[in-house]
C-alpha cells in the first residue's frame, strides 16, 4: 500500500480502493468469527490433547531431539494453523466464486490494477493467519501435561517468521484457489495440503531428520518447513533449528514464486 | 462521445481451432444515449462489451472510454465504467446495504459518503425495506435492479448492461426499462447487449445490429426499419416448395411486392404495406400449395432477416 501511488482521473490513492476490499473481506471475517475461531482452534486442540495430554498420562510421553513432544509441537501447530487459514481463507471461496458465483467480478472492476486485487486477497489472508496462529498459543498453556517451555527468545524472528509465513500462505491459498475447480478442492486438500503438512517438521525439529538423511532434503522443498522451524527459532530455541538467514530466504523465495503463481493464475481467470 | 470503439477485433485461438468473435467494430456512442448491440447469441455482442469493460483483450483495434483508452489504461478507466454482467455476481456474503456501501468503498469514497450514497440508492431503487438482506433472500427481478443499483453507485460516465432481461419474467423486464430509462433522465450513457428485437426496439436511441462479430447496421430503430426497406414479411409456406420460378414471376408483378427470396420450405416476401395483397399471393399460390402464410409487420426483426437472412432468434 503506497499512499504517493494516485491512480489518474478522479484523484483517488490505489490504497484506498485496496482498503476497501480489505474491509470488505473484514466485515465478512467479522460476521463468521464465531466458525472462523472454531476451524482455527479445533485441529490443535485435538492435537495438544492426544499428544500431550492423554499420551503421558498413558505413559507413552516421550522427548524428541532433547525437549519434550509439546515444546517441539507448539511451533509446529502455529505452522498448520497459519497455513490452514490461508487456505481456507482465500483458497476455498475464490474456488467457489471463480467456479460457480462469479461473485469476485464487482471486486476485479474496482480501479485497481487486477494483481492489486490478488495481492489484497494474500494479505486479507494474512491477517486471518496470524490471528490462527496467536490463538494456538494459549491452548499450548492450558492443555499439556508437561509444562511447555516456550518464551520469546527473539521477537524480530518471531514477528519476521509470523509475517512472512502468513504471506506464504495466502499466496498457497491463492495459487490453489485460482488454479483449482472447486469439484478438485477434496482432491488437492489429500494430495497437497496433507502431505506437506505432515512433512513440515510440525512433529519433529528438521535436524532430527538426519536420521533419514534423503527426507531431511525432499523435505527442504515445502514451504511449511521453514514456518516450523522459523517459529521454533523464536520461540523454542531450546530445539534445534535451522539457520535463521536460511530460514527467512527460504520463506521469501517461496512467496515470490507462489505469488508468481497465485497472480498469474488470478489474470488468467479475470481477463481474457 | 462516451464510448469510441475503432477497429476492434477478438480473435480466440487454441490448438483446436480459431474463432473470430469481433471482426472489425467501429462505432462510437454518444453522452446520455441508450444505446443497443442487437444480434443472436454468439454474435460477438459480449465480447464487445467484454473488452469495453477491459475484462477482454483486444486482437487489434481500440475502445477508449470518456477518452480513455481502456487496454492502456483499464484501472483508470473503470471509474467511468459501470457493469452488470449477464449472470449474477452481487457479493452473497454481504447485504444488500453492505453491496452497494463497499462497492463505493473500493471507488474511494469515505464511510460517511458510501453510506449516504447506499441509503440514497435504496431509496432510488425502491428497496430501502431489503437493506438487510442478503441477495439469496431476494427475487430474480429484485436481485437484478440491486445490481443495476450497485453499477451506478460510483456514478460511471456509461453503465453497460449485458443482456439485462435474460431470465427476467416479463414482468420484471418492463420494470428493469422503466429504471434503464429513469436512469437516461440522470445522464448516465446506457449501452446494452440484446437478442431481444422489442427490447431493442422499445429502449434503445440507437441500434447496433451485429452478427458473426460484423456491425451490420446502425441507426434508430425507426430508421432501421425505414430505410433498409424492410417493410412488411410475409412468409409463404408451400408444399410444393421446389420449383418456383413461375411462382416468383407472378408475385415480382405485383407493384406492392419489394423482393422475394427462397427460404426453406417456401418464400420470404419483402412488400410495402398488404393491403389486399394476401389474396392476390394466395391466389397466385394456388398450384403449389399453401401450408401457410405468415405476416411480420415491420420490426427489427425484419430487418434483421432483411439483413441476413436469417432469423434472430435460435
Amino acid at each position: 500500500m503506497n499512499n504517493t501511488l494516485m491512480s489518474p482521473g478522479k484523484n483517488v490513492p490505489y490504497a484506498t480502493a485496496f482498503a476497501g476490499l480489505l474491509q470488505r473481506d473484514l466485515r465478512v471475517m467479522r460476521r463468521e468469527l464465531g466458525p472462523f475461531i472454531v476451524r482455527v482452534v479445533m485441529q490443535p486442540l485435538l492435537f495438544l490433547f492426544v499428544f500431550t495430554y492423554v499420551f503421558p498420562h498413558i505413559g507413552q510421553a516421550g522427548t524428541v531431539g532433547g525437549a519434550n513432544f509439546a515444546t517441539v509441537l507448539l511451533p509446529g501447530l502455529m505452522a498448520v494453523a497459519i497455513m490452514f487459514s490461508g487456505i481456507a481463507a482465500v483458497a476455498l471461496p475464490l474456488s467457489q466464486e471463480f467456479g460457480v458465483t462469479r461473485e469476485i467480478d464487482d471486486r476485479v472492476m474496482c480501479p485497481l490494477p487486477v494483481p492489486a486485487v490478488a495481492i489484497e486477497k494474500i494479505c486479507f489472508s494474512a491477517i486471518q493467519s496470524i490471528l490462527a496462529a496467536l490463538l494456538v498459543l494459549p491452548l499450548a498453556y492450558f492443555i499439556p501435561a508437561t509444562p511447555v517451555h516456550a518464551h520469546v527468545a527473539n521477537w524480530p524472528m518471531l514477528i519476521t517468521t509470523l509475517i512472512l509465513a502468513s504471506l506464504v500462505a495466502g499466496a498457497l491459498g491463492l495459487t490453489i484457489g485460482s488454479n483449482v475447480k472447486p469439484q478438485q478442492i477434496g482432491l488437492v486438500f489429500s494430495i497437497v495440503v496433507i502431505p506437506i503438512t505432515f512433512l513440515g517438521c510440525v512433529y519433529y525439529p528438521w535436524a532430527v531428520l538426519s536420521h533419514v538423511r534423503w527426507l531431511q532434503f525432499v523435505v527442504l522443498l515445502n514451504p511449511i518447513v521453514y514456518m516450523s522451524e522459523g517459529l521454533r527459532t523464536a520461540l523454542t530455541p531450546g530445539v534445534p533449528h535451522m539457520p535463521s538467514p536460511m530460514i527467512v530466504a527460504a520463506l521469501l523465495l517461496s512467496l515470490a514464486v507462489l505469488g508468481g503463481f497465485g497472480i498469474k493464475g488470478f489474470l488468467r481467470r479475470v481477463i481474457s | 462521445m462516451i464510448v469510441e470503439i475503432a477497429d476492434l477485433t477478438k480473435v480466440y485461438q487454441d490448438k483446436h481451432q480459431r474463432i473470430t468473435a469481433v471482426d472489425g467494430i467501429d462505432l462510437t456512442v454518444e453522452q446520455g444515449e441508450i444505446f443497443g448491440l442487437l444480434g443472436p447469441n454468439g454474435a460477438g455482442k459480449t465480447t464487445t462489451i467484454g473488452i469495453c469493460t477491459t475484462r477482454t483483450l483486444p486482437t487489434s483495434g481500440r475502445v477508449s472510454i470518456a477518452g480513455i483508452d481502456v487496454v492502456a489504461r483499464p484501472a483508470a478507466a473503470r471509474r467511468n465504467i459501470g457493469v452488470v454482467p449477464q449472470f449474477n455476481t452481487l457479493d452473497r456474503s454481504l447485504t444488500i446495504f453492505e453491496n452497494l456501501y463497499y462497492h463505493c468503498k473500493y471507488f474511494g469514497f469515505s464511510g460517511v459518503e458510501a453510506r449516504e450514497r447506499a441509503n440514497t440508492l435504496l431509496k432510488q431503487f425502491l428497496l430501502h425495506e431489503r437493506g438487510e438482506s442478503f441477495p439469496s433472500q431476494l427475487s430474480g427481478g429484485l436481485q437484478q435492479r440491486v445490481q443495476i443499483s450497485r453499477a451506478i453507485a460510483h456514478r460511471p460516465a456509461v453503465l453497460f448492461l449485458d443482456e439485462p432481461s435474460a431470465g427476467l419474467d416479463p414482468q420484471s423486464r418492463i420494470a428493469m426499462w422503466d429504471t434503464v430509462r429513469a436512469l437516461r433522465q440522470e445522464g448516465i450513457t446506457v449501452v446494452l447487449t440484446t437478442h431481444y428485437m422489442e427490447e431493442a426496439d422499445e429502449l434503445c436511441d440507437r441500434v447496433a445490429i451485429i452478427d458473426h462479430g460484423k456491425l451490420l447496421a446502425l441507426d434508430a430503430p425507426q430508421r432501421l426499419k425505414t430505410t433498409l426497406g424492410a417493410d412488411t414479411v410475409i412468409e409463404l409456406e408451400l408444399r410444393q416448395s421446389e420449383d418456383t420460378r413461375l411462382l416468383v414471376g407472378k408475385l415480382n408483378s405485383m407493384p406492392q411486392i419489394k423482393s422475394i427470396e427462397a427460404m426453406p420450405g417456401g418464400l420470404r416476401i419483402f412488400a410495402h404495406g398488404t393491403d389486399g395483397l394476401l389474396p392476390e399471393i394466395v391466389q397466385a399460390a394456388l398450384g403449389y400449395g399453401v401450408r401457410d402464410i405468415s405476416i411480420n409487420e415491420p420490426s427489427l426483426e425484419t430487418v434483421f432477416i432483411r439483413l441476413t437472412g436469417r432469423e434472430l432468434r435460435e
